[in-house]
C-alpha cells in the first residue's frame, strides 16, 4: 500500500471523564453567573480576564506542561476534553486558547530557562494572552515569503516591517513571530527566517484594528517601526524557523475547535425540531450527526496517538481539511433544514441569530491555520504525489 | 491491533494474496479462481470466525473477526465470507450449530419481516439478500407472537429469484413459503432485527472502508505512472488535491468503521444509544465516501477505469453496492435523527462526547 493512514479507534481514558464533569459543572456556573452566553457563539466583546482567571485557577491551562512551569502535567486527552467542552458551551477562550495550544509549547521548546520561568505560570493562571505574527500583507499561505526585516543591533535586534490577520494582536499581551534575519539561499528559500518573542504593548508596535465581514475585528495589522527585541527572545536556531514550525501543527490542525467552530446551530436545529420530526429533518440531523461524531473520532484518534509519541502529520492534515469544509458546510445545511421549521418554534429566534452569524464564520473556518489547498499539498506529499 | 488480530488478519491477507489477486479474478470469465478461495478460506476457519468451537466453528474473537473482514474489503472479495461470517454469529446468538459451506442472512434490509407461523414454519420474503444464490444454508431471524427467533433455513427449501447488485455479486429475493426450519430457537432478550441490521451495518461499513483504502492506493499508484502533457499526472495540482479527497474520505470511512467495530467489541448488548449512534453514522459515514471518494478514484483513472478489463470497478461498484444492504445510509439517518431527536437538544453533545 502506498499510504497506510491509521485512525485506530481510541477512547479517552476513564479520569477523563471524571475531567469532563468538573468542566462542565464550573461552566454551568459561570453561564449561571451571567459569565456568557452559551446561545451567543460571537464572543467579540466578551474578553472576559476574569474567566481567564479562574480557567487558570482550576488548573486546565498549561495542563500538560510541567510542574515547575505551572502546569499539571496531564495527557493532552485530558487536555482535549477541556478544549472540547469549552468549544460547545461557547465558552469565551480566545484570551487564552492561543497560547496554551501553541504559543506556550514554542517557549517550552526554544526559549531560554529564565523567559519560561517567568512567561509560563502566568500562561498557566490565566494572565497573559498570546497572538501569533506569521501572516503579512504580501505573504499568508506562502510563509517563506515574509519581509518584516529583524536587524542586528547591539544587545538584540530591531524590527521593521507589518504583520496582518493577527487575531487578538490588540488584546495580546506577547506575540511569537517570524521575522527576516537573513535572505533565502539559492537552494533553499526557507532559510533566512527566525522565529521571536515579542513583547506587546510597547512603543515601536502600532496595533491597527480591521473589520471583518462578521462584524467582529477580532484580527489587526501590527506595524513594527525600530522595535527592539533583546537577543534572549530569540526562539531556536537563527535562520531555521522553517525547521522549527512543521512538528507542532499536528496539535494545531487535529483538535476539536478544527470541527465544532459552527456546532451550535446542529443543537439549535435540534431544539427546533422538537421531539417527533418529520422524514426529511431526521434524515438530515442524522447525516449531520453522523458526521461530527465520525470527525471526532478522527480527532481524538489522532490526539491519542500524539500522545502515544507518534508523529501523525498527515492524519492531522486530513483531520483539518475534512473537519473545516464540513464545519464550514453545515451552516448551509442547517439553514436547509430550518426552512421547514415550525413558525412556533420557540427558539426560532435564536436559531435565525445563530445561522446569520456561523453563515458570516464560515468563509474563514477553511483559511485560518493553514488553508485547504495548503492542507491536500501536505496530505498529496504523504501520499508520495510531490 | 492486537497481536492476535494481526495473526487472523495476515492468514486471510495472504489468502487473498495468493488466490484472489483482483487483475487474474477480473480476466477469468469462467470463475474457476472461486472453488479454490473458498476452500482455503474454509480450511482456515474464517467463514466461521464468529462461531464458538463447540458450534462447529473456528472460536475467532469479534475483533479477529472484524479485522479480516477490512482486509476481505481491500480486496473486494465476491465469495459470501462476510454473509457466512455475519449467518454464523446470528446462529452463535441462539446457540445454534452452524453448518459447513456457504451462508447468507435472511432478512438483509430493515424493512423485511420473515414471520414464525402458529406450525413453526417460516413465511416471508426478504429482496437484496446478498449471495443467496450461492448459498446451502440461511440463518434467518423471525418474529412472530412478539418475540423474535433465530432459525437455520435449508436454502433449496426456498425459492431464490436471481438478482445482480452493483458489483455484480449475487442479490436476490428469498421467499419462504411455510418452510421448515432445520432447527429453531429464540433470540436472545433484547436481540431484534435492528441489531442484526446494525451488526450487518458495521460488516458493510469495514468493507467500504477497505475497498477506499484499495482504490486510494491504486489511484495514488496511476496517477505516478500516467504521463499526460509531457508530465506524471500526480504532478498537477489539481491531481494532487483530488486524491488528497480521496484519502480524506477513506480516512473517514476506516475511523468510523473501526470506531463502530470496536465499539460492539466491547458491548454488552446491541441495545443501546452508544452502539446505535456508532454502527449508524459509519454505515452513513462509509456510504457517502463510497460515492465521494469512488468518484475521485474515476476521475483519476479517466476512460481505462471505465473498462470492463481494469479491476477499478471491482472496489469501485462493491463500495457502492455494499451502502444498500442492512440498510442504506438514508435509512440510518432517518433513524439516527429520530434517536437524537428524541434525546432532545442538550443530549446531543454528552451523547456524542460518550464516544
Amino acid at each position: 500500500m502506498t499510504a497506510a493512514l491509521r485512525f485506530d479507534p481510541i477512547r479517552l481514558p476513564e479520569k477523563c471523564e471524571q475531567l469532563r464533569k468538573e468542566v462542565r459543572a464550573f461552566l454551568a456556573e459561570e453561564i449561571a453567573a451571567g459569565t456568557f452566553d452559551p446561545h451567543s457563539p460571537n464572543r467579540e466583546d466578551n474578553d472576559a480576564p476574569e474567566f481567564s482567571r479562574r480557567v487558570g485557577a482550576k488548573g486546565w491551562l498549561g495542563m500538560t506542561w510541567p510542574k515547575k512551569y505551572g502546569g499539571q502535567e496531564r495527557s493532552f486527552l485530558e487536555r482535549y476534553v477541556v478544549t472540547e467542552e469549552m468549544r460547545v458551551a461557547n465558552a469565551p477562550t480566545r484570551r487564552f486558547f492561543v497560547a496554551d495550544r501553541q504559543s506556550g509549547p514554542v517557549l517550552l521548546k526554544y526559549a531560554p530557562e529564565h523567559i519560561k520561568m517567568d512567561i509560563l505560570p502566568r500562561i498557566c493562571r490565566g494572565e497573559v494572552c498570546f497572538a501569533i505574527g506569521m501572516s503579512e500583507p504580501n505573504s499568508g499561505s506562502d510563509l517563506f515569503a515574509a519581509k518584516t526585516r529583524a536587524t542586528k543591533t547591539d544587545g538584540g535586534y530591531l524590527i521593521n516591517g507589518t504583520k496582518i490577520w493577527t487575531s487578538s494582536a490588540h488584546i495580546a499581551d506577547y506575540m511569537i513571530a517570524i521575522f527576516r534575519t537573513s535572505p533565502p539561499t539559492k537552494e533553499n528559500r526557507r532559510h533566512g527566517l527566525t522565529q521571536f518573542l515579542v513583547k506587546m504593548k510597547q512603543p515601536g508596535i502600532q496595533v491597527n484594528p480591521i473589520g471583518q465581514i462578521t462584524g467582529q475585528f477580532e484580527f489587526n495589522e501590527v506595524v513594527f517601526t525600530d522595535y527592539f527585541v533583546p537577543d534572549d527572545h530569540v526562539l531556536g536556531e537563527i535562520d531555521g524557523a522553517w525547521k522549527q514550525a512543521t512538528s507542532e501543527l499536528a496539535y494545531e490542525r487535529s483538535g476539536p475547535e478544527r470541527f465544532l467552530e459552527t456546532y451550535y446551530v446542529l443543537t439549535e436545529l435540534v431544539r427546533a425540531v422538537g421531539k417527533n420530526p418529520d422524514t426529511r429533518s431526521a434524515e438530515g440531523i442524522g447525516r449531520l450527526v453522523a458526521q461530527v461524531h465520525t470527525m471526532r473520532r478522527m480527532s481524538v484518534s489522532v490526539a491519542g496517538m500524539l500522545q502515544a509519541g507518534k508523529e501523525p502529520v498527515v492524519e492531522a492534515s486530513i483531520v483539518k481539511d475534512i473537519g473545516t469544509v464540513w464545519e464550514q458546510q453545515l451552516p448551509h445545511r442547517v439553514r436547509d433544514l430550518a426552512a421547514f421549521v415550525e413558525e412556533t418554534a420557540t427558539n426560532r429566534e435564536t436559531l435565525e441569530k445563530q445561522l446569520d452569524f456561523a453563515i458570516k464564520t464560515a468563509p474563514k473556518l477553511t483559511i485560518q491555520g493553514g488553508t485547504t489547498e495548503v492542507l491536500r499539498g501536505i496530505i498529496a506529499r504523504g501520499l508520495g504525489l510531490r | 491491533m492486537a497481536e492476535s488480530e494481526n495473526i487472523v488478519a495476515e492468514t486471510a491477507e495472504k489468502i487473498f494474496a495468493d488466490l484472489a489477486d483482483a487483475q487474474t479474478i477480473n480476466h477469468d470469465k469462467q470463475g474457476a479462481w472461486k472453488a479454490p478461495l473458498w476452500q482455503a478460506l474454509t480450511e482456515a476457519g474464517l467463514p466461521l470466525s464468529w462461531v464458538p468451537d463447540d458450534l462447529g466453528g473456528s472460536g475467532a474473537s469479534l475483533a479477529e473477526g472484524f479485522s479480516v473482514l477490512n482486509v476481505a474489503g481491500r480486496h473486494a472479495i465476491a465469495v459470501p465470507l462476510a454473509e457466512t461470517m455475519l449467518a454464523g454469529w446470528l446462529l452463535t446468538q441462539a446457540r445454534i450449530a452452524s453448518p459447513e459451506g456457504e451462508m447468507t442472512v435472511v432478512p438483509a434490509g430493515p424493512k423485511d419481516r420473515i414471520t414464525l407461523n402458529s406450525d413453526g414454519s417460516l413465511s416471508g420474503r426478504a429482496r437484496g439478500v446478498p449471495f443467496a444464490k450461492d448459498a446451502k444454508h440461511f440463518a434467518v431471524l423471525a418474529s412472530g407472537n412478539g418475540s423474535n427467533s433465530i432459525a437455520l433455513v435449508d436454502a433449496a427449501k426456498c425459492r431464490t429469484e436471481s438478482g445482480t447488485g452493483l458489483g455484480g455479486d449475487h442479490s436476490d429475493t428469498v421467499t419462504l413459503d411455510k418452510v421448515p426450519p432445520i432447527t429453531i430457537k429464540p433470540a436472545p432478550k433484547n436481540f431484534d432485527q435492528t441489531a442484526l441490521m446494525l451488526m450487518g451495518g458495521v460488516v458493510r461499513s469495514l468493507q467500504i472502508a477497505g475497498a477506499l483504502e484499495a482504490m486510494l492506493d491504486i489511484s495514488v499508484r496511476y496517477s505516478n505512472e500516467r504521463v499526460a502533457f509531457e508530465k506524471k499526472i500526480s504532478r498537477f495540482q489539481a491531481v494532487q488535491h483530488n486524491l488528497a479527497r480521496l484519502a480524506g474520505e477513506s480516512a473517514a470511512a476506516l475511523a468510523a468503521a473501526t470506531s463502530a467495530a470496536d465499539t460492539i467489541v466491547s458491548a454488552t448488548s446491541l441495545d443501546n444509544d452508544a452502539v446505535f449512534l456508532e454502527a449508524a453514522s459509519a454505515k452513513i459515514r462509509c456510504s457517502e465516501a463510497a460515492e465521494k471518494g469512488g468518484g475521485i478514484a474515476h476521475q483519476v483513472h479517466g476512460a481505462i477505469g471505465f473498462t470492463i478489463e481494469h479491476i477499478l470497478h471491482r472496489y469501485s461498484l462493491r463500495a457502492l453496492a455494499w451502502r444498500d444492504d442492512f440498510g442504506s445510509e438514508s435509512h440510518w439517518a432517518v433513524e439516527l435523527g429520530k434517536l437524537v431527536a428524541n434525546r432532545g437538544a442538550d443530549e446531543l453533545w454528552p451523547l456524542v462526547a460518550s464516544r
